[in-house]
């Protein structure tokens, strides 16, 4: 610590790139917490997925559709406790911009199969005995200051009714939320009922199927008998996690795992050259005075470290002003985009990381001009002035 | 008076190139402690090589260097660094102080090698400061200093952890004459009064006088001794 005075001192030597540098560092950790964040949302439903919940979907693409009637069959495959089916409807709420997933399902059900959902008992009634009831995460009534009694019509992208119509109209009956601060609840649920009846084709269809394993049961076991019992009809079916599931979900929007990584690789990239070259300008103005110090009796380790604290000194201070600002800018966004995208949250895991990338890319940045600085001939050095 | 310093035999050859070059040729000196000593001599003629060998910035090709019982020719650099440290200070021509610290963190960096505490390093370095009169400029950065006072601060950095032997390459020759006249005063007070011993390397003949004697070095070898 007896250095730290010295070492900020010769930070903020040259003010003007010093700050540069900072700010260069700033924005690509303020990239890193929005990409981070914005990866995690894609992902999210991934990390909560639940280990004892399969899929099922079709085996060529999940945007096709399966038979109502598998339903009872998965039920009694051995193995399967219970099942459920969930939908696709993909309309939005007065402007297409308004779009956020909303799904038909069977309440009860649907509710029993994910029992991280909390919702009052009384709303989940109320909504099970109205056909057009609704129910929403609390983040999307909150977006759109929904309250419970509103009607809320939603148009329809992909499902027109029997009449014609696109406009589909619900009553809000509950809201739901979760515990667990990754969970997004910017969704909605209706009547599978309704939606089977006033839809205008597709009928006797499902998106997909979510089921319970049995405990004890073996999941890849579970999942072969259900796929099994489905081979070589016109639907067959494939079985996977819930995890698997949703990450080929995600998918559909393109590898958002490989995006982030490719641009946040470009851009640490140029962080370093930017980064590296401030620090070996900043001995290299200096190497009289570096020979200084070891004249002076500083052991050549003490002037490598003097160098390296340097360079991560700079790092981390754009690095946690980045990170700051991007949390801050994520909060933001997770509160208008929550019903877009939800799970926007920049996870510890990702602000740890990025501390160790932080002090990573500094050493990195400041080894080469340390190591020089380390290696400096005192005489030599002396003479060159 | 016993020996500070003494230099048995010392060669140094320097390689530039494919060209081998003998800047210090079996020199041998002696140098008691308290001594004053000048080194004269052209450009060129090894006066700067001989203070390094003495500082333990330096080894000998071939030949011995020992310094308060201390043979630095056999010691590794960071053995050498620690050595620095405790028992010689360095004085400059051009001061070669740090622009981005003030006077008293100028003085103060030789401390930071030490257990010193933050307080008492301040305090040291205050009377450092205060014996080559500069008590009033401690909060000074050398930018704001005239170039006697920034040699004085480099004397106090030099003072400061208390070594026997001071080497002091060119001190005044950045200096005007009355600016040089003080700073060699202050190098005899140091010498008499304080009793460090002093090997100075100078081309001026007026700054050589302050020494109690003065040695000639040429193409690397001792060539006569004149007492001051």
């Amino acid at each position: 610590m007896k250095y730290f005075g010295f070492i900020w001192k010769n930070a903020w030597r040259k003010k003007v790139r010093t700050s540069l540098t900072i700010m260069s560092v700033l924005v690509a950790f303020l990239l890193y917490a929005l990409l981070s964040a914005i990866g995690y949302a894609f992902t999210s439903g991934a990390n909560l997925a639940d280990a004892e919940r399969l899929v099922v979907i079709d085996k060529i693409s999940l945007i096709n559709p399966l038979p109502v009637s598998y339903g009872s069959r998965i039920a009694t495959t051995p193995g399967v406790e219970s099942v459920t089916h969930a939908s696709w409807f993909g309309g939005y709420y007065q402007d297409p911009r308004n779009q956020m997933p909303q799904f038909p399902v069977e309440p009860r059900e649907y509710f029993e199969m994910y029992p991280e959902l909390k919702i009052p008992p009384e709303q989940l009634e109320a909504w099970a005995n109205n056909r057009i009831g609704l129910v929403a995460g609390e983040e999307l009534a909150a977006q759109f200051g929904w309250n419970i009694g509103d009607r809320i019509p939603l148009q329809a992208t992909i499902w027109t009714k029997e009449d014609g119509g696109r406009t589909w109209e619900f009553d809000l009956e509950g809201v739901f939320s979760t515990d667990d601060p990754r969970g997004g609840t910017g969704y909605m649920l209706f009547h599978y009922d309704y939606f089977e009846e006033a839809r205008a084709f597709g009928k006797g269809t499902v998106g997909w199927y979510i089921l319970r394993i049995a405990g004890g049961a073996n999941p890849v076991e579970v999942a072969n008998a259900v796929d099994t019992q489905f081979a070589n009809s016109p639907n067959e079916t494939k079985t996977s996690t819930e995890q698997a599931f949703v990450e080929s979900f995600s998918k559909q929007f393109g590898n958002i795992a490989l995006i982030v990584t490719l641009i946040l690789g470009a851009v640490f990239f140029t962080l370093l050259l930017v980064s590296g070259n401030t620090m070996a300008q900043s001995v290299r103005e200096r190497i009289s005075e570096l020979a200084v110090l070891k004249t002076l009796g500083f052991p050549d380790r003490t002037v490598l470290a003097i160098v390296l604290s340097e360079s991560i000194l700079i790092m981390l201070i754009g690095g946690l002003l980045g990170l700051g600002i991007g949390w801050v800018v994520v909060q933001g966004l997770a509160s208008t985009l929550g019903a877009f995208l939800p799970g926007l949250f920049l996870s510890p895991q990702a602000a740890l990381a990025a501390l160790g990338l932080i002090v990573a890319a500094g050493t990195a940045a400041g080894i080469f001009p340390a190591l020089k600085a380390k290696r400096l001939s005192i005489v030599d050095a002396l003479a060159r002035g | 008076m016993d020996i500070l310093a003494e230099l048995k035999g010392v060669s140094r050859v320097y390689q530039k190139g494919k060209e081998r070059v003998e800047v210090l040729h079996e020199l041998d000196l002696g140098i008691p402690e308290g001594d004053f000593l000048a080194l004269m001599g052209p450009s060129g003629s090894g006066k700067t090589t001989l203070l390094n060998l003495l500082g333990g910035l330096d080894k000998p090709t071939s030949g011995t260097v020992s310094v308060g019982g201390a043979e630095l020719s056999s010691m590794s650099n960071s053995q050498l660094s620690h050595w620095r440290s405790t028992n010689v200070g360095f004085i400059f021509q051009f001061y070669n102080l740090l622009p981005v610290l003030t006077a008293r963190k100028n003085v103060e960096l030789p401390l930071l090698l030490t257990k010193l505490g933050s307080a008492e390093r301040s305090k040291r370095a205050d009377i450092a400061l205060s014996i080559v009169g500069l008590a009033d400029r401690a909060k000074h950065y050398p930018r704001e200093l005239s170039g006697g006072q920034e040699q004085r601060v480099a004397i106090a950095r030099a003072v400061v952890s208390d070594p026997t032997l001071l080497l002091c390459d060119e001190p005044t020759g950045d200096l005007d004459r009355e600016t040089a006249d003080e700073i060699l005063t202050l190098l005899q007070i140091l010498n008499r009064e304080h009793g460090k011993t002093i090997v100075m390397v100078t081309h001026d003949a007026q700054a050589a006088e302050y020494a109690n004697r003065v040695l000639h070095v040429d193409k690397g070898k001792l060539e006569a001794r004149v007492e001051a």
